[in-house]
C-alpha cells in the first residue's frame, strides 16, 4: 500500500477518490492513464495537478492532426544537416548533432521521474496510437541513425487525454488504465467553484449554479456548457463587478461565455423567455 | 472483450492491495483496468450487479440486525498485531458462521468478539475490526458497490441505444481514403537528399502534396411518412455527415419511401433532380449511404407507376432504381432505423438483397462503415 497512495490531489484541483486511485494504479503498474470526458472537465489540468502533487516536472506533448508518433521520440533534422554540409556550421560527421529528442524521448532520458502529458491524442491520425505501442510498453526506443537505444531510467507517469473525436485502437486501449471523468454533480461543482473563487458571494454561487445546470438541461443544445465555461463565465461576472449584485434568475449577462454556438444561443434565449413568462403568470406558486 | 493482458493487470493490482478491502474500490479498479470505453460501463455495471447482488445480506435478517447495530458504535481500539491474531476465515465460512450465529443470538450485542454487533472484533457486524469479516449495512460496504453499479449512471453512453451528432461524427470519421492531393506543401526529404546528391551538394528543395482525405459521400434519405418517428435520428445523421469537414465531397438527396425517376435536394422543397443525372454526375467512387425504413406497400417498390405521390408517375419500378444505384457505385450500404426483428417484411427483405443493410445504431453504423471502407 505504501508505494500506492502517492497522488492525493492538489489544493487548486478537486479530484474524486476513484480518479485519485486510477492515477496511482497507473503509476504503480507503469501503464499509461487514458482520460476521457466531456470537453472542459479538466482532463488537461489533471496532468498539471499530478505533476504538482508528486513534485515532478511535467512534459506536455500537444498532439495536432499532423503529429506523427516519431515526433515524440526523436527528430532527425536532415535538412539542417544538408544545409550545414553545404554552407558549413556544425560538425556534419557527427550525426548526433542532428538528433533532437521529442517529449517522450526527453522523458525517457531524464534522470528523475517526470509526468508526461500526451494531450488530445484523438487529434492525430487514427494510426498514431498504434505507432507508440512498443515504446509505451517497454519505455524505450532505438535510434537507427546513431545506433543507440534510449531507455527510460525511471518509468515516467504518462497521462493521455482524449476528446473521443476518433476512436482509439483496441491494442492501444489494452495497455492503458482508463478513467472517464464524469460531469461533476452540483456538490462537486460547488467545491470546484469555491477553489477557483474563494471570495464569491454565497448567493451568487447558488444562483450561478442553478442557472448553469438549468442551461445544461436545455433540450437541443449542440454544445452543453461545461466546467471550464462556468469558470470563465464567473470570471467575467466578477470582472464586471457583478459579485452578488445581479439577479441571475432575471437575466444572464455574458451568455457568450457559456454558449459557443449561435444556434444554442437562440434556443437558450427562447427557453428563458418561456420560463420567465411562466413564472410571471404564476407569481404565487413560486 | 477483456484480454489476458488486462486480466493479469487486474490480478497484479489486486495482489498489491490496490483495492484495499473495499468492494467499492474493487469496482472502480476493475472497471478502469478491464473496460476501456465509457460505452461499455453500463454493461459492466449490469454484470457487476448480477454477480455481487447475491453476496449481500438477505433483507429479512437485515432489518432486525440493523436494530441491534443501530445507535451505538463504540469502536474498540486494537493494534495491528492484535488484528493479525484474529482468526482468518474465508467468505464461505464467514457466511455460514454468520447464519449459525444469527440463529443462536437472541439480542443486541456490542463490543464483543463473538456475537453480531457494533465496534467489536467478531467477524460480523458494523463499525468494528475484523480482517475478512462480514459487514452488515453501514455507509460503505459490499452493498454500496452494488448500489453504484445499480445506479447505472452510464446508461446514456451505451453505443447500442443512443446516437448523438458527435457520436455519429466520430463514426463517420473512419470513412477516409488518404491520397496525396492539392498544392505541394510538404517537404519530400528523400527526394531532396537524392536531388542534392545528384547536384553535387547543391541543395534543391522538393515539395510534395500533403496527404488528404479523398472520400466522397452520397447520403440518400427517406423522408416518407413512415419515417416520421425517426426524423430526429435521420436529422442527426445528416447534420453529423454535413459537419464532418474532411470529406472531399458530400452530396445528399431525399426520397419518399422508394427512389424513382427523381430525387429531392431539399427535404420539403418542390425542386427535383432526375436520378439518372445524379448517377451520371457522381463517379462510382462515392460511398453511398441510404437511410430508410424500407417499409412500404409492395407495389410501391415493385411496380411501375407504384409511386405513392398521387400526381406522380414513374416509368421504372423503385427496385430497378435501387439496383441501378447498387451497380453504379462500388460501395453502398443501407441504414435502417427499424429494429432487425422487423426485417422479414417483404420490401425490407427485397431491399436487403440489393444493399447490405445495417441497423441505424452506433454499432450498426460502425459495421456499415467497415463495409464502406473495405477493399
Amino acid at each position: 500500500m505504501k508505494d500506492f497512495t502517492r497522488y492525493t490531489g492538489t489544493s487548486d484541483y478537486i479530484v474524486s477518490e476513484d480518479l485519485q486511485n486510477d492515477v496511482n494504479v497507473s503509476i504503480a503498474l507503469g501503464r499509461p492513464l487514458l482520460i476521457k470526458g466531456e470537453p472542459g472537465t479538466g482532463k488537461t489540468l489533471l496532468a498539471r495537478s499530478v505533476a504538482a502533487g508528486l513534485g515532478q516536472e511535467l512534459l506536455t506533448w500537444n498532439i495536432k492532426s499532423t503529429t506523427k508518433a516519431q515526433d515524440g521520440l526523436y527528430i532527425y533534422d536532415t535538412v539542417q544537416r544538408l544545409n550545414d554540409s553545404r554552407f558549413g556550421g556544425n560538425d556534419v560527421s557527427n550525426i548526433e548533432n542532428y538528433i533532437k529528442l521529442g517529449k517522450l524521448g526527453e522523458a525517457f532520458a531524464r534522470e528523475t521521474q517526470v509526468v508526461v502529458l500526451i494531450d488530445e491524442i484523438d487529434k492525430a491520425d487514427i494510426e498514431f496510437p498504434n505507432d507508440l505501442l512498443a515504446e509505451l510498453d517497454e519505455m524505450k526506443f532505438y535510434i537507427p541513425e546513431t545506433k543507440k537505444t534510449i531507455a527510460a531510467r525511471q518509468r515516467p507517469a504518462i497521462i493521455i487525454t482524449s476528446n473521443s473525436e476518433k476512436e482509439l485502437p483496441d491494442a492501444f486501449l489494452r495497455r492503458c488504465v482508463f478513467h472517464y471523468i464524469e460531469f461533476p454533480n452540483p456538490e462537486l461543482m460547488e467545491k470546484i467553484v469555491r477553489v477557483h473563487f474563494p471570495d464569491l458571494a454565497e448567493q451568487m454561487i447558488q444562483e450561478a449554479m442553478t442557472a448553469f445546470y438549468q442551461l445544461r438541461e436545455t433540450e437541443g443544445l449542440r454544445k452543453k456548457p461545461s466546467t471550464s465555461e462556468l469558470i470563465d463565465w464567473l470570471k467575467a461576472l466578477l470582472a464586471a463587478g457583478h459579485n452578488g449584485k445581479v439577479d441571475l434568475q432575471k437575466n444572464l449577462p455574458f451568455l457568450g461565455a457559456l454558449l459557443k454556438n449561435e444556434n444554442d444561443y437562440e434556443i437558450a434565449a427562447r427557453q428563458r423567455q418561456a420560463f420567465q413568462k411562466r413564472s410571471a403568470m404564476t407569481p404565487f406558486r413560486r | 472483450m477483456v484480454t489476458p493482458t488486462e486480466w493479469l493487470a487486474l490480478m497484479e493490482a489486486l495482489s498489491r492491495g490496490f483495492a484495499g478491502n473495499s468492494l467499492v474500490s474493487f469496482y472502480h479498479l476493475s472497471r478502469s483496468l478491464l473496460v476501456k470505453t465509457e460505452a461499455l460501463f453500463d454493461h459492466f455495471d449490469l454484470a457487476f450487479r448480477e454477480f455481487f447482488t447475491g453476496l449481500e445480506v438477505p433483507p429479512e435478517i437485515f432489518a432486525e440486525l440493523w436494530q441491534w447495530l443501530g445507535q451505538e458504535s463504540l469502536r474498540r481500539e486494537i493494534g495491528a498485531d492484535a488484528l493479525k491474531d484474529l482468526p482468518q476465515y474465508d467468505w464461505e465460512t464467514v457466511r455460514k458462521m454468520f447464519e449459525e450465529r444469527l440463529k443462536e443470538q437472541k439480542e443486541k450485542h456490542n463490543g464483543g468478539n463473538r456475537w453480531i454487533g457494533t465496534g467489536g472484533t467478531s467477524p460480523f457486524g458494523h463499525g468494528g475490526h475484523h480482517p475478512g469479516g462480514l459487514r452488515v449495512g453501514g455507509e460503505e460496504g459490499g452493498g454500496m458497490a452494488v448500489k453504484i453499479a445499480a445506479e447505472r449512471r452510464f446508461k446514456g453512453y451505451r453505443r447500442d441505444v443512443t446516437l448523438d451528432v458527435r457520436q455519429i461524427k466520430v463514426a463517420l470519421k473512419k470513412l477516409r481514403h488518404l491520397r496525396r492531393t492539392g498544392s505541394r506543401l510538404e517537404l519530400d526529404i528523400d527526394e531532396t537528399v537524392d536531388k542534392a546528391c545528384k547536384n553535387a551538394g547543391e541543395i534543391e528543395l522538393i515539395f510534395t502534396p500533403e496527404h488528404k482525405n479523398d472520400v466522397k459521400v452520397l447520403l440518400l434519405m427517406d423522408a416518407g411518412g413512415s419515417m416520421y418517428p425517426y426524423a430526429k435520428l435521420v436529422d442527426r445523421l445528416f447534420s453529423a455527415a454535413n459537419s464532418v469537414n474532411h470529406f472531399a465531397q458530400f452530396n445528399h438527396y431525399y426520397f419518399h419511401n422508394s427512389i424513382y425517376d427523381y430525387l429531392r435536394p431539399e427535404i420539403d422543397g418542390r425542386e427535383r433532380i432526375p436520378t439518372a443525372q445524379v448517377l451520371k454526375e457522381l463517379n462510382p467512387d462515392h460511398k453511398v449511404i441510404l437511410v430508410g425504413d424500407a417499409s412500404m406497400a409492395p407495389y410501391e417498390l415493385f411496380m411501375e407507376n407504384g409511386i405513392i405521390d398521387y400526381y406522380d408517375r414513374n416509368e421504372t419500378a423503385g427496385i430497378v432504381w435501387f439496383e441501378r444505384i447498387a451497380s453504379h457505385f462500388r460501395r453502398t450500404v443501407w441504414l435502417n432505423p427499424m429494429p432487425e426483428r422487423y426485417w422479414r417484411h417483404p420490401t425490407i427483405a427485397a431491399i436487403g438483397q440489393v444493399f447490405p443493410m445495417f441497423h441505424l445504431s452506433l454499432e450498426g453504423l460502425d459495421e456499415a462503415i467497415k463495409k464502406l471502407t473495405a477493399f
